[in-house]
């Protein structure tokens, strides 16, 4: 880790240690919210709690507090699975060479309505 | 918005490693006018000033709350409490976007919370001036929100997506933060001798700490020139605080009330409002410690944390005692 160490002579506050407090063990949540109905939960950022319920709750506090939302997904991160940035080009590679897949691919006669 | 630190950590430690590929990728993104994501290669300079200026970010707004707090029993009616502890919350949550941006880094909210507790971390000086009558509420609302907007506003195109993604949300949130400080301002100026008299004293007393709050003049700023580089600042210190007074004159010209600076004039020259010189000697007396309140602001987050920690344990107590329940509920 790149932090210093955490002691501070000059404040005579107690120095930071390597000891894990109680909330360095919650785990941390990626949360998602529907804004409205009709529409996709969105990822809107992270919450540490120490179980999925309450991450909810922390979520609720931290991403609703102005109507954002009338859903809430919270999932693990460690539980979700993420592409490479590493292997960008070649894991993204097979749609590349396909423009076909686009209606402006396409040659029309002038005029005609679609 | 933050996120995406999942997969293997990228974060570097120790010496710096260079990796020729994602150095180049890194320069070209930054060229593009692109943003750098969690786990992009980045220098190792890159990732600590960002540590640093996230972290001091994420405590400003935590021990901002402090000020505030003292006075919600204190606020002159329910409307006005009201708006102080949505404030307060606020402040809250926009420090713990600011600390999911810094974990997605490899610096845990934790690990930053006990360099702040210790002292080793910094949070913005003007928080170690004190709040001492209502007017302040009103002053700090107006003149200290008012600059860090200003400041904020030109974060939300910084390079690094994650701190940019959490400023877009706070400049959202924060106006109102302005606005309600201006308010009770503009009240207070139609009010008697002596709350008018308290408004000026109010403002006297902010002004100059809400100037410092852009940092030092750029000349002496030591990390202007790099941040500007990568991005990570889109303007100088001295073009966001010439923003800011620009901005403000009119505003205090609104309320009647003065600004403590004789020298503050328009100059159609320039376009700008021209202004007396700055007493850098303080702002550094008070980033050292030296500020009246330092020590009260941090012993006061201490004592916080400290009484805090039944309520971690609790949550962790009742997580435990639901865990063997949850299982079997996904098990059946």
């Amino acid at each position: 880790m790149t932090s210093a160490s955490g002691e501070s002579a000059a404040t005579g506050q107690p120095a930071a240690t390597d000891q894990p407090t109680a909330s360095d063990q919650w785990r941390l949540y990626e949360v998602f919210v529907r804004a409205r109905r009709g529409l996709s939960h969105h990822h809107v950022g992270s919450v540490h709690a120490p179980d999925a319920q309450m991450a909810l709750r922390n979520a609720r506090d931290l991403y609703t507090r102005r109507e954002e939302g009338v859903s809430i997904w919270v999932a693990a991160a460690a539980d979700i699975t993420a592409s490479s940035p590493q292997e960008k080009d070649s894991f993204f590679d097979p749609a590349g060479d396909k423009v076909y897949r686009h209606p402006t691919f396409y040659d029309l006669p002038d005029g005609v309505q679609m | 918005m933050y996120g995406a630190t999942f997969g293997e950590d990228q974060s570097q430690t120790g010496d710096e490693v260079v990796d020729a590929v994602g150095l180049e990728h890194f320069e070209a993104l930054i060229e593009q006018d692109s943003r750098i994501e969690p786990r992009d290669w980045m220098p190792l300079a890159y990732r600590q000033t960002m540590i640093r200026q996230i972290a001091q970010h994420a405590h400003s707004e935590i021990i901002g709350m402090q000020p505030e707090g003292n006075f919600v029993t204190r606020a002159p009616s329910l409307r006005r409490k009201a708006i102080l502890l949505a404030k307060i919350q606020d402040e809250a949550g926009h420090g713990q976007y600011l600390y999911s941006a810094l974990e997605t880094l490899g610096m845990s909210r934790d690990q930053a919370m006990d360099l702040l507790h210790a002292g080793t971390h910094k949070y913005s000086s003007v928080f170690n001036y004190p709040a001492l009558t209502w007017a302040d509420m009103g002053a700090i609302g107006w003149l200290v929100d008012g600059a860090a907007i200003v400041n904020q506003v030109a974060l939300c195109r910084t390079s690094y997506g994650p701190y940019a993604r959490a400023m877009v949300r706070i400049c959202k949130e924060e106006s109102f933060h302005q606005r309600q400080g201006y308010e009770a301002l503009v009240v207070l100026s139609r009010g008697t001798l002596e709350q008018r008299a308290m408004c000026q004293d109010a403002i006297n007393r902010w002004w100059w700490p809400a100037l410092m709050m852009f940092g030092p003049p750029d000349g002496q700023s030591s990390h202007t020139a790099q941040s500007m580089a990568w991005k990570i600042k889109r303007q100088t210190n001295d073009e966001l605080r010439q923003k800011f007074i620009d901005m403000t004159v009119p505003q205090a010209e609104v309320i009647g009330m003065s600004l403590p600076d004789p020298e503050l004039r328009w100059n159609a020259a320039t376009g700008h409002y021209d202004h007396g010189p700055i007493d850098w000697d303080e702002m550094y007396r008070v980033v050292r410690g030296d500020g009246p309140c330092n020590q009260q602001r941090l012993a006061h987050r201490n004592q916080c944390h400290d009484e805090g920690q039944w309520v971690r344990e609790a949550a962790n107590a009742y997580a435990a005692k639901h865990a063997p329940r949850a299982a079997e509920g996904s098990a059946a």
